[in-house]
């Protein structure tokens, strides 16, 4: 990727006696479509305040092009926000919301008037200029607040869960509109979620973060296919998560068998985790298989089953298009490259989470 | 659901003989003559016509006037002191907003005491202006005590409704203006202003009423000369003893309320236009 734009150094933040953020060190780039994901009090938010510059950090660094904002008041900051609840200001119209930021700095009216127009026609209202921001719709509502925020021409927009009110099918439609307005005025977009989904489909890159730490930074493959962690295996998808030796490189064994693989630089018979994805892990006959068990159950979930086979040290789960009857024998396999070695997660010393990076 | 109906029944007697008998004696009253004598009453006019004598114009003008003037003092007092208590923690405001309400629990006879032995020539603020050789001034029996008086008898029906407003406005409305570059002034006046316009509106009105219908205030710190149109109605039922006029004066003054609160009304509603 290109340069850099924003880097956050050590960025730390208290709340009374509460560690909210304990040491954020990330960089993001110009023009990049950046996730904040993780669970709900996990930092990502307060990074993405203080970014906005509502929260001033407790320690640490936040620099913009190159230069410390941490003191900076909002006001001046080359960033906007679409807030999460939208924010927009009820007495005003549609017209007079997106004007607003432009209407402060005091702008030419024909060209606050052109900005505006246009910015309309992006978000794909042009007929709602004189609407009552109230009279709209949730999804409307959410265009008007992201035309009002770019309409100045931030070098990023900070998206705080901004699809979070909006239902299913119209969620969908905005993150596909996001990405397309995002390629199209070619900012840095900063897109918090707790929505994992939201995520790989919009992001560049996702951040993935719990209890303060960041866990992983990587493009949504990296992340789906190479967690780091059990937290960013479980977290991201469904998994099944084995807890294994690694006997030397390329080898690794769990469930009283050894398994090829393609991981290697850890220690020999380190104590490692093994995700295995339930897509890939195919049924087959029992005398094929590198593992047998019985089918403990089958869920139909429109395009595939979510089958659990139990096996003598564990249950897996299973997703394939086929039908297996519960209480069948079968054999399980899955090749060296579906199996991803990961660190053992140390729960007592959190910082180890972010080590792994 | 029915025979619950039956429980409003007896909010609906004390209705009618709390509110409703005393309107319709007050309406009785004011198109009559003959006072309480109810055996022998003929129909006039002649109460309303009264009202228009010069003297009675010029006591309705003044209470209007002192009534603005109080209002006006009022909002600007109340609505800074309403803006401050907002900038502080929930528990603090709320310790605050009961400080603001601990006069009302006293009687307005009382309080109205308590500012004639700190405003009379020989009151606290004069012994402390002596105190650095200052001649006494003389406080009591002027529109100055009146209006003072006034304004801290009414002024917690201005700061709560302002107070609410404001407290009610989404912070991150506050926030959406600063990240759109407003400064601490400009997001005052665009955002927070704006948003308490609804609590502005109430306190006006309420303390509107209640300051153009006073009677004590004026009677014991604007002295017995000072009359408006409370204390003119409170002559005629008491001392003069012609309720019939009296009655025609209460009339009036509730029309000249209710105009107002009309007025505030439409106020509002065009705030809400301009608004779409």
């Amino acid at each position: 990727m290109n340069d850099a734009l924003i880097e956050l150094k050590n960025l730390s933040k208290n709340f009374e006696d509460q560690q909210v953020l304990k040491g954020i060190d990330l960089t993001i780039h110009r023009n990049e479509f950046l996730t904040l994901l993780g669970p709900s009090g996990c930092g990502k938010t307060t990074t993405l305040r203080i970014i906005a510059g509502f929260e001033e950090p407790s320690g640490g660094e936040v620099l913009f092009d190159g230069i410390d904002i941490s003191k900076v008041p909002s006001h001046k900051r080359e960033v906007n926000t679409v807030f999460q609840k939208y924010a927009l200001f009820p007495f005003l119209n549609v017209y007079d919301n997106v004007a607003f930021g432009l209407k402060i700095k005091k702008m030419d009216e024909t060209v606050i008037d052109h900005k505006v127009k246009s910015m309309l026609e992006l978000i794909g209202l042009p007929d709602f200029a004189k609407r009552d921001v109230t009279s709209l719709s949730g999804g409307q509502q959410q265009r008007v607040a992201i035309a009002r925020a770019l309409v100045n021409e931030p070098k990023v927009l900070l998206l705080d869960e901004p699809l979070g009110a909006l239902d299913a099918k119209l969620r969908k439609d905005m993150q596909i509109e996001l990405k397309k307005i995002q390629r199209e005025v070619g900012i840095t977009f900063i897109f918090v979620t707790h929505d994992q989904e939201e995520a790989l489909s919009m992001s560049d890159t996702v951040v993935v973060m719990n209890e303060g730490i960041i866990q992983q930074v990587g493009t949504p493959e990296d992340i789906y296919n190479e967690p780091e962690n059990r937290f960013v295996a479980s977290f991201i998808g469904e998994s099944n998560i084995i807890e294994a030796v690694m006997k030397r490189d390329l080898l690794v064994s769990f469930d009283g068998q050894d398994f090829e693989c393609v991981d290697k630089g850890f220690k020999n018979n380190e104590d490692v985790e093994v995700v295995i994805r339930p897509e890939d892990i195919d049924i087959v006959k029992p005398e094929n298989a590198k593992l047998t068990g019985t089918v403990k159950s089958i869920v139909f979930r429109g395009v595939h089953h979510e089958i659990v086979v139990e096996t003598e040290f564990r249950d897996y789960l299973i997703h394939t298009t086929d039908y297996f009857e519960p209480g069948l024998s079968v054999g399980l396999t899955f090749g060296p490259d579906d199996i991803h070695v990961m660190y053992r997660m140390d729960w007592e010393s959190e910082s180890r989470g972010g080590a792994g990076r | 659901m029915k025979h619950y109906n039956k429980l409003v029944r007896p909010y609906l007697i004390w209705s009618i003989l709390i509110i409703l008998v005393p309107i319709i004696m007050i309406v009785l009253y004011s198109v009559t003559t003959g006072g309480n004598a109810l055996v022998n009453i003929s129909f006039t006019l002649k109460n309303f016509t009264k009202i228009g004598e010069p003297i009675y114009l010029e006591v309705i003008k003044k209470s209007l006037i002192l009534g603005l003037i109080s209002v006006s003092i009022c909002l600007v007092v109340g609505y800074i002191l309403a803006y401050f208590i907002t900038r502080f923690d929930d528990s603090v405001q709320d310790l605050l907003i009961l400080l603001v309400t601990i006069p009302m629990w006293i009687n307005t006879l009382l309080r109205t005491y308590a500012w004639i032995s700190l405003l009379s020539d020989n009151g606290l603020i004069n012994k402390f202006l002596s105190l650095f050789g200052l001649n006494a001034q003389t406080f009591m029996y002027t529109d100055f005590a009146v209006i003072i008086g006034l304004v801290s008898d009414i002024l917690p029906f201005m700061v709560i409704p302002i107070h609410t407003s404001i407290r009610k406005i989404d912070p991150s409305l506050i926030e959406a203006a600063q990240d759109l570059g407003a400064d601490k002034f400009h997001t005052f006046t665009k955002v927070t202003l704006k948003m308490s316009i609804p609590g502005v509106i109430n306190g006006v009105m309420m303390t509107f009423l209640l300051s153009i219908s006073t009677f004590v205030i004026p009677k014991l710190l604007g002295g017995g000369q000072y009359m408006l149109v409370g204390n003119l109605i409170e002559n005629q039922f008491i001392s003069v003893g012609n309720w019939n006029f009296g009655s025609a004066l209460s009339i009036i003054l509730t029309i000249i309320i209710l105009i107002g609160l009309r007025l505030m009304k439409r106020f509002d509603k065009e705030e809400k236009e301009e608004a779409e």
